[in-house]
């Protein structure tokens, strides 16, 4: 059974399709990395999962519960935690959670035993009279975190939850967020992080409102259709002039740091000799270029 | 039930924890009546005047006497030529030049009209109607008192005037301004802290995101209005009581109608107000947006509700658009109970207004938030 069912989603502001026709499908249990540059649709999809906003067309389950009439009932079971880390700075640590506690009216025990269970997970226990205006990001990413799964939900959004957050906090965030993947529990997350993506089950990319693909991060690889060569050069750009001049076999070619990679047919690698090329296994970057140009009918398919 | 009282729990510790804002909200009222209520006189009296007597006799020393007993002038300087009343009045120094010419007590004496100048500086126009208005009383009481002279000498019995009016300001006879003023001042206040705070308040969880994590709970959206209203209630009357207590102590403003009436009542303004705050937070998307709002109510406020300017002086499309403000009714409220000492039975078409008031404008900013929610 699927957490996460949609079917056709869309979402217009006036002229302009933020999402258009996106049917995701999304595992219980699993981790769903939903990736796209900004302004590509993640948070208007994700916005519309949680009932925030509503579909212009298309629709959509999350556990069972229609989005568009059962919006409320969907309240009750999921997470939700957006890049702003929707926390109140002038209420302490203790007075955020006791005030989440309250808007998903846990009993009075389960409530001081799920604040406790919060407050370790985010290293908070000798904080909690502090105000949150005075915590660094990382803290208050994890308070956040913890607010929005106080009551347990089965299925967590998170919209961006590592943006402006040090590499350390992310490392310890993802930490948690494995162990309640391992408890059952799904997410949905939003990232720019190549690195944060390849540990998800499953990833989407969405561009310019259109889901381009969704698999794992190992079958994504795979799906390049043909071999991807990585050629040093101090001059990558002179490299690329050249190269479009030339008339080679290419199926893609663009600039990628220090080097130039080469997409090619395996069959016409040979002609590439003179450059002295490494055959590399593609990043899921080189996977997004391709699936962006192809969009675009830049690319050979 | 739970949600709406962890909400107003967190309302109450925020605005414990704004130390600023509460203090600006007990101490505007108490800075605004003590400014408007000492400073704020409609009733202009003692003007300084500058006097240039030609005459120099019994009679002009008496007209400027009658003048002076008046307290409407104050003879501050005392000129030798038409351009030195002209430069007192015109630096500033005095807002009236009174000229007796030097026929006025020759004129008098043989039973001619004599003529006496008043030059008013108009530019304040309210000092300048006080002076116009005493200066014309006086004249005609010292007309009446040098022909109730002449007509005895020679008739040789006791004269009455043919025509007695008597007057009887009732409400106010002294003309305190203040009395006038604190009610009014009342008014203002809350209009300002009911729908600007509310407004802001609401928009700053939104602008922070807050607003958002909220409506991905299960809390409901009159849960969540109500949990931003009630607070504010408290205020308001916090508000109210101390702007009475000063009225009362500082200015011995008198109540006559009953308390427990403009408590009752004063609950309909402050609802009515919240629900605008309310309506604004869903219009504005920025707290700088809700508070220039904010103004855009609170000016005609000031202005068209009755609170500076009488109503019935205002053009017919002015005086139907401070219809529009609930302050103007709750005026009429305040000032009804407290001055007149009037009850229920005069006052209901205020409250009337202030119910429809409620209504339309709570409906529409309910209706306005849930679709930001959807």
């Amino acid at each position: 059974m699927y957490a996460v069912e949609t079917t056709g989603l869309t979402r217009k502001f006036g002229d302009f399709t933020a999402v258009d026709n996106v049917s995701l499908h999304i595992r219980q249990g699993s981790i769903y990395g939903f990736l796209g540059p900004n302004g590509s649709g993640k948070t208007t999809v994700i916005r519309m999962l949680c009932g925030l906003l509503a579909p212009t067309a298309g629709g959509g389950r999350v556990l069972g519960l229609d989005i568009a009439a059962d919006s409320e009932a969907i309240k009750h079971q999921i997470g939700y935690m957006s890049q702003k880390f929707s926390l109140y700075d002038d209420l302490t640590v203790d007075e955020n959670l006791a005030f989440y506690a309250g808007m998903y009216s846990l009993p009075r025990e389960r409530e001081q035993e799920r604040i406790a269970a919060m407050l370790a997970l985010a290293g908070l226990e000798k904080r909690r009279r502090e105000l949150v205006a005075g915590l660094s990001g990382g803290w208050k990413q994890r308070l956040a975190l913890g607010c929005s799964i106080l009551h347990n939900p089965p299925i967590l959004f998170l919209d961006e939850p590592t943006g402006g957050v040090d590499p350390k906090s992310r490392r310890l965030f993802w930490d948690i967020i494995y162990d309640l993947s391992r408890q059952g529990t799904t997410v949905m997350v939003t990232t720019h992080f190549m690195d944060e993506a390849e540990h998800c089950d499953e990833i989407g990319f969405i561009f310019e409102g259109t889901l381009l693909t969704s698999d794992s991060p190992t079958n994504l690889k795979k799906s390049l259709p043909g071999s991807l060569l990585a050629i040093p050069t101090p001059e990558p750009m002179a490299l690329l002039a050249e190269l479009e001049a030339g008339g080679r076999p290419y199926l893609d070619v663009y600039p990628f740091g220090a080097s130039l990679h080469v997409l090619a047919a395996p069959d016409k690698v040979d002609a590439f000799a003179a450059y002295r090329p490494a055959v590399i296994p593609p990043s899921l970057e080189d996977i997004f270029v391709y699936l962006v140009k192809s969009h675009r009918k830049e690319a050979v398919a | 039930m739970r949600r709406l009282r962890a909400l107003l729990i967190k309302e109450f510790i925020q605005m414990r924890r704004d130390r600023l804002t509460f203090a600006m909200m007990i101490g505007l009222p108490i800075v605004q009546l003590l400014v408007f209520g000492f400073a704020i006189n409609t009733d202009v009296k003692h003007l300084p005047t500058a006097v240039y007597d030609q005459s120099m006799q019994q009679d002009s020393r008496d007209f400027l006497a009658a003048l002076t007993a008046s307290e409407y002038f104050d003879i501050t300087e005392v000129a030798k030529s038409h351009e030195e009343i002209n430069a007192a009045v015109e630096s500033g120094r005095t807002k009236v030049g009174v000229v007796i010419p030097p026929d006025f007590a020759e004129n008098l004496k043989h039973g001619r009209s004599a003529t006496v100048q008043v030059i008013v500086d108009a530019s304040d126009s309210m000092a300048a109607s006080s002076a116009i208005s005493a200066a014309q009383l006086v004249g005609q009481m010292k007309s009446q008192e040098i022909m109730l002279k002449k007509l005895q000498g020679v008739s040789g019995k006791k004269i009455e005037t043919p025509l007695d009016v008597r007057i009887r300001p009732w409400y106010n006879p002294d003309f305190v301004t203040a009395f006038y003023m604190v009610p009014g001042i009342l008014g203002i206040v809350l209009t300002m802290t009911m729908v600007m705070i509310t407004s802001m308040a609401i928009v700053r969880e939104r602008e922070r995101g807050t607003l958002e994590q909220l409506i991905v709970t299960p809390l409901k959206t009159w849960e969540l209005m109500l949990g931003k209203i009630i607070p504010y209630i408290v205020v308001g009357y916090v508000q109210a009581t101390v702007a009475l207590l000063v009225g009362i102590v500082v200015f011995d403003l008198p109540v006559r109608g009953s308390l427990g009436l403009l408590y009752l009542l004063t609950s309909w303004f402050i609802i009515a107000s919240l629900a605008l705050g309310v309506l604004i937070s869903t219009l504005a998307k920025t707290q700088m947006q809700a508070m220039q709002m904010s103004f855009f109510i609170f000016l005609p406020s000031v202005l068209l509700s009755g609170f500076m300017f009488p109503r019935e002086s205002m053009p017919l499309f002015f005086n139907w658009l401070g219809n529009l403000l609930p302050l103007t009714f709750y005026l009429q409220i305040l000032r009804g109970i407290i001055l007149k000492g009037v009850g229920m039975s005069v006052l209901w078409t205020q409250i009337l207004a202030l119910t429809v008031f409620i209504a339309v404008t709570l409906a529409i900013a309910i209706k306005k938030f849930q679709k930001k929610i959807a």
